[in-house]
């Protein structure tokens, strides 16, 4: 069987983008929540705020150091196995790219090195700020890489010239039509992924009977920001799929499965789309629902699948089925949010237990709930990497496909190997749980004796201590 | 305006990879020096020079590859497919070493594997690092705008030189960065390293300057004809200078000096290569007002890379400050 050089160096980008966007998720909200720790440490003196921000930033380490490595990856793969979108596109985007390196990664990359190992070197003010700094360095990489790929999916600000874009108005490239909606909608999604891993290590050590005090804490840090987030990303998410609607009608049809638009669109809870015959096998669905969501109206009309030829559908299987499970576990957050905050205010979130049984599992929750949405919007995009500009077949590097058969052999097993042990590595953070005694920085926190202070510095810089 | 963009550009890129070279030169050192220490107490130490830094340090080598793609799109789309093999192990590379920095200090019975990981993805970082600059150096086949050869194409016993030229002159960096920010076992030991490495490096510099005219009739009248030779006669005596002086001071026990002359025999080797191959960004098709991105583009780029460029040195050069100093025998990680 030949090798097809597209999909191979699809394979191969849609893995290594997956492995990174897992870190990024988790980094983004950890990085704020690590500096409002030590905001709180700072203002009220309480020694457990600065070891939750010792025990969160060592777990925020190894993920940051798995999302630098595989995010370095990237930077070069638009080039080794995209030349062409390279070109097509470089004149546009690339800016975006090069400000995020400017304005983001050198920010979060050196104000990391401070937080990490400057305990005994600088005041807490000091250590606070850096954590604000790498909180608003991750958020402002967001910002760029979002708009360049929102750019990709709805590009303005651009004429297209032999082939090749060039900008008009830089404005309206960055700030595109679906830009707002998708950095909304990403930096929420990045916040509850934190959120979520942060209650399950509270409710896990209630569960286990262990660290309490820190676990209470954790638990209702978490619980309040779920109960605010997860409700306004149903808001955010209902607002992107009518920008999508607008500017990519047909992506919209496939997350939908809705294939004739003179009709409405029912909400499928589940179907199998069948391409082939254009239709759907097995369906059950709200009648109407789909209008009534995109349209507001059970009668509005939306477009539907068969009205673009088939070379210029998506693969509606792939996209039809992250979507749904994106908005399942959506509403499943709301549900966790909004159940934990009746149990506080009843004051029972401590002792109930089958609900910190149930949370302290979650962890994954928002991993796969980003993960579902950036195929639904990536896969949604397809045949185009640019839509409406440059066809993904037409954005190939001129390699061979045993190179990028070769390269994404090897991919798979490094990340293989690496990420599993980075998992690894941070259960076995989260199972010591925060430990030690708190650290005084130079002209830190007042009142307690030099000596102690002194130990305690040293003790923080045992490995694990 | 068309004209001098593309160099400005090229200035602004080759600063970043120079910087870049230098950085992670002697962080990549350290990982190449590993094997060498006696215990894990010293290759703790080793790390803890370096863990503050590293990061920060590899970063240049995002703004080199971001920025040649915004800069040079089109040199970038020639490069990246031509050296493909290279660029992919390296990442693969750095990825080991990036992620053992912390992965060595929360492992127990598996930090022996984090450390072979640290030393062996820095060296084939290196090592490709080298073959990408011998690749780039012996030209790139280029057909209508894109490159048009095999894959191992950059495969030959002048980029094997140049690779094998890499490890040694990151050892050296490394060695050098070790005398400047360590004390004892670990000091001593790199004293001797460094000194070993110096006349390793010398010895691949000498090969290169001589290979290269003899195989690039380009280079050969670049360097020999008239009037070039009268202003380029003194790059290879600042050179031989440079590396004496180097020799004397890690002799006398000085502890920062060999460091900086280490980093000047570095950019003289970086000058004598940018002298050899300008104004070409993929030898020897496509040069740098070729490969431009929209004038537009770069100046919209500039306009923030000039005031964001002294901001971030600034920074940087205050997290060096703030960890400044040696690090002692037993003082380790966070």
């Amino acid at each position: 069987m030949p090798l097809d050089p597209v999909l191979l160096a699809r394979i191969q980008f849609g893995f290594t983008i997956s492995f990174h966007i897992i870190f990024p998720s988790f980094t983004i909200g950890l990085a704020a929540y690590i500096a409002t720790l030590l905001a709180v440490w700072v203002r009220t003196g309480q020694e457990r705020y600065q070891l939750l921000a010792r025990f969160w930033t060592k777990i925020f380490a190894v993920s940051f150091g798995m999302g630098v490595v595989s995010g370095i990856v990237l930077s070069y793969q638009f080039g080794t196995n995209w030349s062409r979108f390279s070109v097509v596109t470089g004149n546009v985007i690339g800016p975006a790219i090069g400000y995020e390196v400017l304005t983001a990664f050198f920010l979060e990359a050196t104000f990391l090195g401070v937080l990490l190992f400057a305990w005994n070197r600088v005041p807490p003010w000091l250590l606070m700020l850096s954590a604000a700094i790498v909180a608003v360095g991750t958020a402002t990489s967001a910002f760029w890489i979002l708009s360049a790929n929102s750019w990709m999916q709805t590009p303005t600000g651009h004429e297209v010239r032999d082939g090749i874009a060039y900008p008009l108005d830089w404005l309206a490239i960055i700030f595109n039509p679906s830009f707002p909606y998708r950095l909304a909608h990403m930096l929420t999604a990045a916040y509850l992924t934190t959120a979520f891993v942060v209650l399950a290590v509270g409710a896990r050590y209630l569960v286990a009977g262990r660290h309490e005090e820190h676990g209470r804490t954790m638990l209702r840090m978490a619980v309040g920001m779920i109960a605010v987030l997860a409700p306004l990303q149903l808001f955010f998410g209902d607002q992107h799929g009518l920008n999508t609607l607008k500017y990519q009608p047909i992506k919209v049809a496939a997350m939908e499965a809705h294939w004739d638009g003179s009709k409405p669109g029912d909400f499928h809870i589940f179907a199998w789309p069948d391409g082939k015959n254009e239709i759907n096998r097995f369906e059950i669905s709200i009648p109407r629902g789909a209008s009534l969501i995109l349209t507001h109206d059970p009668n509005g009309l939306f477009p539907g699948l068969k009205s673009v030829p088939p070379d210029q559908r998506p693969p509606v299987v792939p996209v039809f089925f992250a979507f749904r499970i994106m908005v399942g576990i959506g509403l499943l957050m709301i549900a966790i949010g909004l159940t934990g905050a009746f149990l506080w205010w009843r004051g029972k979130l401590f002792e109930t237990r089958w609900y910190l049984q149930i949370v302290q599992h979650g962890w994954p929750l928002g991993f796969i709930a980003v993960l579902c949405g950036w195929v639904t919007t990536e896969v949604g995009r397809q045949p185009w990497i640019v839509h409406g500009i440059l066809r993904t077949a037409d954005a190939i590097s001129p390699v061979s496909a045993a190179s990028v058969l070769a390269t994404l052999v090897m991919f798979v097993v490094v990340y293989g190997i690496v990420f599993s042990m980075g998992l690894y590595y941070i259960n076995r953070l989260i199972v010591r749980g925060p430990q030690g005694h708190a650290v005084d920085s130079p002209g830190g926190v007042p009142g307690r004796p030099l000596s102690s202070a002194h130990d305690a510095a040293r003790e923080a810089m045992q490995p694990g201590g | 305006m068309e004209w001098y963009l593309p160099v400005i550009w090229t200035a602004v890129i080759g600063a970043a990879v120079a910087l870049y070279v230098i950085l992670d030169g002697f962080d990549l050192g350290i990982g190449i020096l590993f094997p060498f220490a006696k215990e894990d107490k010293e290759r703790d130490q080793m790390i803890a020079s370096i863990a503050p830094f590293w990061d920060g340090n590899e970063t240049w080598l995002v703004l080199g590859g971001g920025g040649l793609w915004v800069a040079f799109p089109k040199a970038y789309a020639v490069i990246m497919p031509a050296l493909y093999l290279p660029v992919i192990v390296m990442l693969l590379g750095l990825i080991f070493r990036g992620v053992a920095f912390e992965f060595r200090t929360v492992a127990d019975t598996s930090k022996k594997y984090w450390t072979f990981a640290f030393a062996a993805g820095s060296t084939l970082a290196a090592f490709c690092q080298g073959l990408i600059l011998g690749g780039l150096i012996q030209g790139i086949k280029v057909e209508n705008g894109a490159f048009a050869g095999g894959a191992f194409d950059f495969a030959t016993p002048f980029a094997l030189l140049c690779a094998l030229g890499v490890v040694a002159g990151y050892a050296l960096l490394g060695a050098c960065w070790l005398v400047m920010k360590t004390e004892g076992a670990v000091a001593e030991r790199a004293r001797e390293h460094a000194k070993l490495l110096l006349v390793a490096v010398l010895a691949f510099m000498a090969i290169v300057s001589l290979w290269t005219p003899l195989q690039f009739t380009r280079i050969r009248a670049r360097w020999f004809s008239a009037p070039n030779i009268l202003f380029l006669w003194p790059v290879p005596l600042i050179t031989a200078l440079t590396a004496l002086m180097a020799w004397r001071w890690l002799d006398q026990g000085r502890d920062i000096r060999p460091f900086f002359a280490a980093i000047v025999l570095f950019m003289l080797g970086y000058a004598g290569l940018a002298i050899s191959v300008f104004p070409y960004l993929v030898p020897y098709s496509v040069t740098i007002w070729d490969a431009a991105a929209a004038p537009a583009s770069q100046i919209f780029m500039l306009l923030g890379t000039l005031p964001l460029l002294p901001i971030i040195l600034t920074y940087t050069g205050f997290v060096y400050y703030l960890f400044r100093g040696k690090v002692r025998e037993g003082e380790s990680y966070h």
